[in-house]
């Protein structure tokens, strides 16, 4: 008796196996789930997106740029700026330093420090400048005789809107550097202190090149949240116009005095800052990628 | 001529910096430490009936039920869709997979008072979601509840999105693949074999999303109407308060929103701790 095998094609599971995913057997499934995510993404996150933009190209391109003649919008810039460009050096230098100081030490509460410096994460904006209030106001705060006897003045100025900038965004270097120092371990820095490298030329040679990305990576994460930072900046700016608002303190109070066009000219500006952060993510995770894989293969030869 | 002393055997000992070390602390001190201690001793000056009274004023309480109840809606919305947007972006292929990945970012980036704007002008009377919600439903967003709850899904959209995607890419198919061998049926294999080892990423991202939209201030004040006891949020009376120069209360609803971040804090390392453990006996088959 001759035994004659099927043609492959017509062999099918049987009846009672349904097909599992990506299986094209009357499942529609697979094709819902794109489309539903599109449109979800679409109207939470695009539409907003789109509509700052249309809005401020609304009236043209004349209008969108004659609102950068009013003074108050270039001062909340300039503020901006000036603040950004105290803020992110500080916490770049404490990034770096703590993470080389945290991460390859062993310590009783390490995980709690850890957890410690991810706090402004969690905490209300809000309750950061409640914090400084508190500390630093000259009628009320914890060290207002010392403050009042130097002459200083915190709140209400620009001091007080840096330390809320530092304060929310000073996780940001650390926790992009310190997993990686932890994952690479100290063989490459052993070997240069036997070599006769000193501290700093260790950092400057071996560490920081090890964690360039990851750095550089943290350092766009900390700049693009200290440009948009609003909550904790305006418990403690005190928000007087061309004086102490910020950039996005001047979108919230154009918009409530009806000055739709100079709102929408300020936030098209952050916006465009934030696409620009995006991009810069997108190409400098392609980089650490590339390193990671750098680093995994070498460990495994 | 003296003989050179021999040198001691060169018993190379590693020997941390110490200045980064302390360099760390004392800058944790001035940004971290001080103002926790300051918000915690002038908390501590109120007393605790004191404190417990201007907690749990109605006003107060009324604040807590908007802040704590829609930011739990928001995320529960958002561990549902964040699933499925990470699922689209791992398991399929489309068009536009790129762009939607690189949008789903986009509330981390953008400012939130710019998101504010934006929601308020797209949900608001004129907006291009507003005017049809409102002609065909009924159903006015900007300045009520609804709009906060929608302030709340921009923000914490992309915290399941991030945590779910590297779980979901790091499962082995032939898991599911040997579930439907065995006869499982379609839902049976998702509810059964991979919904469980998701659902630490899902949770730790569930949490993170909560905690982040009730500390939300800047999209939320722009795009709800802040009247107490109808969309009034706890951060928005806070700096109420703190406008009123009532530094007392506004210190004590601080103090509750910061044992609230504490808590928080640490149920999400509880949830990270969960899920590594789930990661790491995969690993060990």
């Amino acid at each position: 008796m001759a035994l004659t095998i099927p043609p492959l094609r017509d062999i099918k599971p049987p009846r009672w196996v349904k097909p599992s995913f990506n299986f094209r057997d009357g499942n529609w499934v697979p094709e819902l789930i794109p489309i539903t995510a599109c449109l979800y993404v679409g109207v939470v996150i695009l539409l907003p997106a789109l509509a700052v933009v249309v809005q401020a190209f609304a009236k043209g391109l004349g209008v969108f740029l004659a609102n950068f003649q009013s003074e108050e919008l270039l001062s909340a810039l300039r503020l901006t700026l000036i603040v950004t460009a105290i803020a992110v050096p500080c916490n770049t230098v404490f990034g770096l330093a703590a993470a080389t100081a945290i991460a390859r030490r062993r310590f009783r509460g390490k995980a709690l420090l850890l957890s410690l410096i991810d706090l402004p994460f969690s905490i209300s904006p809000v309750v950061v400048g409640l914090m400084l209030v508190l500390l630093y106001s000259p009628s009320h705060g914890l060290l207002a005789p010392v403050i009042n006897s130097l002459g200083w003045k915190i709140i209400f100025s620009w001091p007080g809107i840096v330390l809320a900038t530092i304060i929310v965004t000073f996780p940001f270097m650390a926790r992009e550097v310190i997993p990686l120092l932890e994952e690479e371990g100290w063989e490459q820095e052993e070997a240069a202190k036997t070599l006769g490298a000193s501290d700093w030329q260790v950092f400057w040679k071996v560490t920081l090149p090890s964690v360039r990305w990851a750095a550089l990576y943290g350092l766009i994460l900390t700049t693009a949240r200290a440009l948009g930072e609003f909550g904790a900046v305006s418990v403690v700016s005190g928000n007087i116009r061309a004086e102490t608002q910020t950039l996005p303190l001047f979108v919230e109070d154009a918009y409530k005095q009806y000055q739709t066009e100079l709102a929408f000219g300020a936030a098209m500006v952050l916006g465009g800052v934030a696409i620009v952060s995006l991009l810069l993510k997108l190409l400098v995770e392609q980089l650490l990628e590339h390193d990671k894989k750098v680093a995994r293969l070498d460990q495994e030869g | 001529m003296a003989v050179a002393q021999p040198r001691p055997p060169a018993r190379f000992k590693l020997r941390l910096p110490s200045w980064p070390w302390r360099f760390t602390w004392a800058y944790l001190a001035l940004v971290l430490f001080l103002p926790l201690a300051g918000i915690l001793l002038k908390a501590a000056g109120v007393g605790p009936q004191g404190f417990w009274e201007m907690a749990t004023t109605p006003e107060a309480l009324a604040t807590y039920k908007v802040s704590f109840g829609v930011a739990a809606l928001a995320s529960l919305v958002n561990g549902v869709f964040g699933l499925l947007v990470a699922w689209a972006l791992i398991r399929s292929r489309f068009p536009g997979q790129r762009l939607l990945d690189s949008l789903i970012d986009l509330p981390f980036a953008l400012p939130t008072a710019v998101a504010g704007l934006a929601l308020s002008f797209v949900y608001g009377p004129e907006g291009w979601l507003g005017k049809p919600l409102m002609q065909l439903f009924g159903l006015k967003v900007s300045f009520t509840v609804v709009g906060v709850g929608v302030a709340m899904v921009f923000i914490s959209l992309p915290f399941v999105v991030r945590t779910v995607e590297p779980v979901l890419r790091s499962l082995e198919k032939e898991q599911e693949e040997a579930s439907w061998c065995l006869g499982a049926s379609q839902m049976q294999t998702f509810f059964r074999v991979v919904l469980p080892q998701l659902m630490p990423a899902i949770l730790g991202g569930v949490a993170q999303g909560y905690s982040r939209a009730v500390g939300e201030y800047g999209s939320v004040v722009m795009i709800s109407s802040n009247v107490p006891f109808r969309d009034l949020i706890t951060p928005t009376l806070i700096v109420q308060k703190l406008e009123e120069y009532d530094i007392e209360a506004a210190t004590v609803i601080g103090s509750v929103m910061l044992i609230f971040s504490l808590i928080s804090l640490l149920l999400i390392n509880l949830l990270q701790v969960w899920g590594q453990r789930y990661q790491g006996s995969e690993s060990n088959n």
